[in-house]
């Protein structure tokens, strides 16, 4: 693998904005999972290259965080907040929903590759509650007809 | 929001078009304190934050000025802020509102911060999920760079300061102020031992300042109204407004700015419009869900401020209020909290790595086949064993829950014990 030219550009910006290169580890994790969809183990060895860090640590910072993907997930991953505030107001109900409707289980993508299914930890938006992410957008206050209606316009 | 805009610090700007860009903050008085600041010395500065009372936003409470006063003077060694953005603690949104709709507020304190401590080089560390406040505050500070307010000679004087967006990745534990660090300097987000304290020895082993979102956004208005207009508000031991994040069984839930020492009544009843279908109040978490639990009758008396929170067993943490009608299982409740601490732990420590998930197991085998007598001795046994034993406070913030519900709320777990005749079971 390696850098698209414009990724490399950001890649050299990066490294002027912290004193050491191991500081920008996460950001450029995020390049990789930007250009990629998730973070391989070819890409760990790249970053490893790039940053003078060993794939192992690489791979221990990968595997710390929720956020970075090991393989490939659905075009829309569907990410569903369990968290109180969330569960008092129905996160259960949106994700039987989401199962029922889509055939898979949590940590699953459809055949078609169009949707994966997971639970997530507090979203920061409790007051909006049920909330979940879709990729990166947030869509609060939901109801399963709510559900039916964006996955509709997803699809 | 409160009905009277006059009463607001933080909030000014929230729902005005535009909000977040430099043209609609310097119109309505944004980057006003930057002359006076650069008039005063930096030990000035921090003298005033030190008068006003202000304290820490995100949790703890600690007094900002006296935060920063123990930053080393005589170290030749780059000094660093880091705000903490990484905005996780269950029930709480009030930071993603700060930097969506007030990004400008943040940098104008961000300058202040740094000039009382020394700072060249600031960083925002922002948790990975926020994507909308990631590009608001991003642009915010490409904006600021721009009008020369950020980098070199900022606003024309001999100063100069960076300031780096820093994004998370998914992990609770990195809102903790040295496993902040940790992830900032590329490691996993695993806290450190305390002392040497981030102050002395902080980022890349510098003196660091750590001040939450809210704390730094209260800056502006401190350094132009100065630190008796701001102890107009609040409390003696409270100055100053708060923003709290309500939540749960409540008509009207958001983020509300306040005066502290405001009635969680009146906050319940009046601000958020009183219980959802008009049922009645069962519990309230105050500050985040690591608080101890409230009971109705709690909320009869308490106040939204550090000392009436403490008189009642309890803290005002990060002003997360979840509000639960008298439908809930606090059974359920604890269930879903110890998920979350289980899930959240960095596993450096046994107490809490293992702590945690031993309590979510039993609270699990509780809901689903009922549990005996000693089991909820055996839960306070586990939680105190787990209390201060460890290098953070993650294993106290399950603990402390789990003390308190058990405390506050006996009979929703008897109701779940085998010899009661008519035991429930809860499919989770």
């Amino acid at each position: 693998m390696e850098f698209t030219a414009d990724n490399k550009k950001k890649f050299d910006t990066l490294l002027t904005r912290y004193p050491t290169k191991k500081a920008a580890i996460l950001p450029t994790l995020w390049l990789v999972q930007g250009q990629y969809g998730f973070i391989s183990d070819e890409a760990m060895e790249y970053v490893g290259k790039l940053l003078d860090l060993s794939p192992v640590h690489v791979l221990s910072v990968v595997t710390f965080y929720t956020m970075f993907n090991r393989k490939p997930v659905g075009k829309h991953h569907i990410q569903v907040c369990r968290t109180l505030s969330c569960a008092m107001m129905g996160a259960d109900s949106l994700v039987d929903h989401l199962k029922t409707k889509l055939k898979i289980n949590e940590g699953e993508t459809t055949r078609d590759g169009k949707f994966s299914l997971c639970t997530v930890e507090c979203l920061a938006s409790c007051g909006t509650a049920p909330a979940i992410m879709i990729n990166e957008a947030y869509h609060e206050n939901l109801t399963p007809a709510k559900l039916d209606k964006i996955l509709a316009e997803l699809a | 929001m409160t009905d009277n805009k006059d009463n607001l610090v933080l909030t000014t700007r929230f729902g005005l078009e535009k909000s977040y860009t430099a043209d609609v903050y310097q119109k309505t008085g944004g980057y006003k304190s930057i002359d006076k600041l650069f008039s005063m010395k930096p030990d000035d500065v921090i003298e005033e934050v030190k008068k006003s009372g202000l304290r820490g936003r995100g949790g703890a409470g600690f007094a900002a000025g006296l935060k920063w006063s123990f930053i080393p003077k005589n170290v030749d060694k780059p000094k660093y802020l880091c705000v903490n953005a990484d905005e996780s603690e269950p029930g709480t949104f009030k930071d993603r509102y700060l930097l969506e709709d007030d990004p400008h507020q943040l940098i104008e304190g961000i300058i202040i911060c740094c000039y009382a401590i020394g700072a060249e080089s600031a960083y925002v560390y922002i948790r990975g999920e926020f994507d909308l406040a990631y590009r608001r505050i991003e642009e915010a500070v490409q904006e600021a760079y721009q009008k020369g307010y950020l980098g070199k000679n900022l606003f024309g004087k001999n100063y100069k300061l960076d300031v780096t967006v820093h994004r998370g990745a998914g992990a609770y534990i990195c809102g903790e102020e040295t496993a902040l660090l940790s992830s900032l300097e590329g490691n996993k987000g695993q806290p450190r031992i305390k002392p040497p304290f981030p102050a002395v020895v902080g980022l890349f082993g510098c003196p660091t300042i750590i001040n939450n979102v809210e704390t730094i956004s209260a800056l502006p208005y401190i350094l132009n109204n100065g630190a008796d207009a701001y102890k107009k508000f609040g409390t003696e031991k409270s100055p100053g407004t708060k923003l709290f994040s309500v939540s749960g069984h409540v008509n009207k839930p958001g983020v509300y700015e306040l005066p502290l020492g405001y009635p969680m009544k009146d906050l319940i009843n009046k601000v958020c419009g009183g219980m959802k279908d008009g049922k009645a109040l069962k519990a309230v978490i105050p500050g985040g869900t690591s608080m101890p639990i409230l009971t109705a009758k709690d909320c009869e008396t308490v106040t939204l401020d550090y000392e009436s929170m403490t008189a009642h067993q309890t803290m005002l943490g990060s002003g997360g209020v979840i509000v639960m009608n008298e439908d809930v299982d606090m059974v359920w409740v604890l269930r879903n909290l110890s998920r979350f601490y289980a899930h959240e732990s960095c596993g450096q420590c046994t107490p809490c790595r293992e702590g945690t998930g031993w309590i979510d197991k039993m609270l699990v085998r509780i809901l689903r086949e009922g549990g005996e007598e000693k089991d909820i001795a055996l839960l306070n046994e586990l939680s105190d064993n787990m209390m201060g034993k460890t290098i953070c406070v993650l294993a106290d913030s399950l603990s402390m829950p789990v003390i308190s519900f058990i405390k506050k709320f006996p009979d929703d777990f008897r109701r779940h014990l085998k010899n009661r005749p008519q035991a429930v079971r809860v499919g989770i």
